[in-house]
């Protein structure tokens, strides 16, 4: 089929090429910011001229899902066909079921795409595999679901061996680089409730022993929010980063370890300022956030599960609320004595 | 057709048969279970996100990411 004379084209067309725009997007949902709403339409695109024999690749219609692919896709031509997942990732949609079976028949019937190829394949990423059931696709459409790498900067190799790919495209992995990216949403998503307890901690600040004082306020209150901040930082960044490094197996345990380290490292610094009793007392929230914080990231790393996540919170989170309250008690006690 | 979509590599084969071999690497995705044919697996399929396990517990449902909302997503 020839589209270059209708006046409406459809398929639309896309580009390997990514401009500005793409970029900065690609930087922008990194930190979280509108990301939920960074969505291409869904359907049926052309990369370059494909044709009858022109391989189906399928991607969700998360942008930067969208992106990664045609990038990789440099120099090929390929109709590309985006499901509807309300702007989430391919792996994460596969797990809620919209990047999924029923979803991928319907777009496949919709682009009427069995009158645009003469072969029977559709390329989906590996990731999509907890969500699409090959047999049922071939069922309803008589297309073939062949289960590509699990990065889209493997895909040529995969062409180019026959479908077929080793056991590094078929595995994901968890790279520092990949954990460094990751923890900008960590920073930026949580950024509100830092601010919160730093407000809160800027409050018991002012109590003495005599009444309130706001120079005290002040005072103490900028060092409590630099405390938080360490720890902020501790459990959403450091230990996220470190992770493999860390001892113990679970990331709460890592991200209190990491919490104790940095606010010892204060300590240390600042050593005659604490009296003992707040150290104690900071020891305990510092740790309690941090492990909290780097429990969260559980979310983002690609190997946890959630009979295991539970596992973990049946034994951090009664531990990170202990610390936190017996830590803000030791706080406020250490102020009035 | 369950070698071909793990992501962490629990599978080997044995002879004719897939075998669990990993089962501690299982991040309990499901698409093994899915993509069995002989519906030989069974998996409790869910995401290892402590937000979405704090999220199902304030609302009393199964976990959930939240993703696809407008809300933060983990």
């Amino acid at each position: 089929m020839d589209f270059t004379n209708l006046s409406i084209i459809r398929p639309p067309e896309t580009s390997s090429t990514w401009l500005l725009k793409d970029r900065l997007g690609a930087v922008r949902v990194r930190f979280s910011l509108g990301r939920n709403r960074y969505r291409v339409d869904t359907g049926l695109y052309r990369l370059g001229r494909p044709g009858k024999d022109s391989e189906v690749f399928v991607t969700a219609n998360y942008k930067l899902s969208f992106d990664l692919l045609r990038k990789n896709l440099d120099g090929l031509n390929a109709w590309i066909l985006v499901l509807e997942t309300h702007g989430i990732n391919v792996w994460c949609a596969a797990g809620k079921g919209t990047f999924g079976s029923s979803e991928l028949i319907r777009q496949v019937q919709d682009a009427r795409l069995a009158e645009l190829v003469s072969h029977r394949r559709l390329i989906v990423p590996q990731l999509g595999a907890p969500g699409v059931s090959a047999k049922q696709v071939k069922e309803a459409t008589g297309f073939m679901v062949k289960f590509g790498p699990v990065r889209a900067g493997d895909i040529k190799a995969y062409l180019s061996a026959g479908y077929r790919k080793d056991q590094i495209a078929r595995s994901v992995s968890f790279t520092f680089r990949d954990r460094f990216i990751l923890t900008a949403v960590e920073l930026a998503n949580s950024v509100g409730y830092l601010f919160i307890a730093f407000v809160l901690m800027l409050l018991l600040s002012g109590i003495h022993s005599e009444g309130y004082s706001y120079e005290l306020m002040w005072m103490e209150g900028l060092k409590a929010g630099l405390y938080l901040l360490a720890a902020y930082i501790s459990g959403a960044f450091l230990a996220p980063l470190l992770l493999p490094l860390l001892p113990f197996r679970h990331f709460g345990g890592k991200g209190m370890l990491a919490g104790l380290g940095i606010f010892g490292l204060i300590a240390l610094l600042t050593a005659t300022e604490i009296p003992p009793l707040a150290m104690v007392g900071w020891f305990l929230v510092s740790g309690a956030l941090s492990s909290y914080l780097t429990m969260n990231f559980t979310g983002a790393s690609t190997y946890t599960s959630l009979s295991g996540v539970r596992k973990e919170m049946g034994i951090f989170v009664p531990v990170q609320l202990a610390f936190t309250i017996s830590g803000l008690v030791l706080i406020i006690i250490s102020k009035l004595v | 057709m369950c070698l071909e979509v793990c992501p962490h590599n629990v599978f080997r084969m044995a002879g004719k048969q897939a075998a669990i071999v990993n089962r501690d690497k299982c991040m309990e995705c499901g698409a093994c279970e899915l993509n069995c044919e002989t519906g030989a697996l069974k998996v409790k399929q869910g995401v290892g996100c402590a937000s979405a396990v704090i999220n199902g517990f304030l609302r009393g449902t199964e976990p959930n990411c939240d993703c696809g909302s407008d809300a933060a997503c983990c």
